[in-house]
């Protein structure tokens, strides 16, 4: 029998004067590595990262799972509101579960939703992060599917949820690990990816400010998949264009969700950032 | 090259299994020519190709010819491997009951691949 050196507990945070119940991973002893999780999915995208024995000699990771998200739950009273990612709540959750967990300076490294709200971490919260990591970053993306369609009663929202993920990531990518993938998607709550992509596609808008970040206060690594067409290589060149000091690394072969669609691939590509910001 | 799609998916379990409640005609454009395909629980039981006379569809998949050719790649080019990579390009459009089509996304991704393989 082989068990995972991750642990998993639950955390009771306040956000926004509301009690949460934080699901959240762990492994590994050193700076902490905070994993941010694309839309409607979890943290399990980040097992191999958790995995990884060269990463936990250096690295605490953590993955949680935002609230509404895999085994967190959303707050009391869901019943009566409609879930819907802001920039503001996005970030003040990722300060609020830091502050909560007792992370010194953590490094921040999100992918899709995760890797557009590094950018606004780059520009609000420079000083308390030791450095960014940004997946599948883009500057905004703008909408091309009615995302309404993903929250239909007369749609099976697991089915169509998963059927939108799966196309997002390489036809290279190992079969199994991409069908991993889908299924986490299949496992949403109805409407919770519809309400990350309020942020992704409608508020969550940073073209204007990218400028202002400054990289000298926190290095800012990209790290695209060329297949991925959300937040597409081009999307992230643009970004780097006007950003001065962020480092692109385009990751051949892989898609939308490099740490969970092929996770060997990928983990090729993060090691040696991880190791530039160890030092 | 459409017409293989009734064969390719017929012929794959675990690509039938995702349309298992499908029951549905839907028209597939390359360019100018028009297909329609009609699905009953998942496998395909014919393909017609038009043009066609006061034809009734549940929803329609268009693109030009040279598009479809890089989607029918093995392996596709990346921004070229997915029904929606081709729709944020604007270079498929999609018309008729979009919930039908939405309904069995999975399904219509999986089955229009499979003509990839040779």
């Amino acid at each position: 029998m082989k068990i995972e050196p991750i642990t998993g507990r639950y955390a009771h945070i306040e956000l926004e004067g509301r009690e949460h119940r934080v699901y959240f991973e762990e492994a590994g002893e050193g700076i902490p590595l905070l994993c941010l999780h694309t839309a409607g999915s979890d943290g399990r995208q980040y097992r191999a990262v958790l995995n990884d024995a060269e990463i936990a000699r250096r690295y605490r990771v953590i993955a949680f799972d935002m609230p509404w998200h895999g085994k967190s739950s959303p707050p009391a009273g869901w019943e009566e509101e409609d879930y819907r990612l802001t920039t503001g709540r996005y970030t003040g959750m990722i300060m609020s579960v830091a502050r909560s967990l007792g992370l010194e300076r953590p490094v921040v490294m999100g992918c899709s939703i995760g890797g557009r709200i590094v950018l606004d971490l780059a520009l609000s919260h420079a000083r308390e992060l030791r450095a960014l990591i940004g997946l599948q970053s883009g500057a905004f993306v703008e909408r091309y599917y009615d995302p309404a369609w993903l929250d239909h009663p007369e749609v099976h929202g697991g089915r169509a949820c998963g059927a939108v993920a799966y196309g997002l990531m390489s036809p290279l990518s190992p079969r199994h690990e991409v069908w991993e993938t889908v299924w986490h998607y299949m496992q949403g709550g109805p409407g919770v990816f519809t309400g990350d992509l309020h942020f992704y596609q409608v508020e969550g808008d940073v073209r204007q400010r990218i400028g202002e970040i400054d990289t000298s206060l926190c290095p800012l690594y990209l790290l695209t998949g060329e297949y991925d067409y959300s937040a597409s290589p081009r999307d992230t060149q643009a970004v780097v264009d006007r950003v001065k000091g962020a480092k692109l690394t385009i990751m051949k072969g892989l898609g939308h969700f490099p740490m969970s669609e092929n996770p060997e691939a990928f983990l090729g590509y993060l090691r040696p950032v991880l190791r530039e910001i160890h030092g | 090259m459409i017409e293989r799609i009734a064969q390719l998916v017929n012929a794959d379990p675990a690509i039938v299994r995702w349309g298992r409640h499908m029951n549905e005609t839907f028209m597939v454009e390359v360019g100018e020519t028009q297909y329609l395909v009609t699905v009953a629980a998942g496998r395909i039981e014919k393909v017609e190709r038009g043009p066609f006379v006061m034809r009734s569809w549940r929803f329609a998949i268009r693109a030009s010819a040279e598009h479809w050719e890089k989607f029918w790649r093995d392996p596709p080019p990346p921004g070229w491997h997915d029904l929606f990579a081709l729709l944020r390009r604007g270079e498929v459009a999609f018309e008729g009951d979009q919930r039908v089509l939405m309904a069995h996304l999975l399904y219509l991704k999986l089955a229009l691949a499979s003509l990839r393989k040779r």
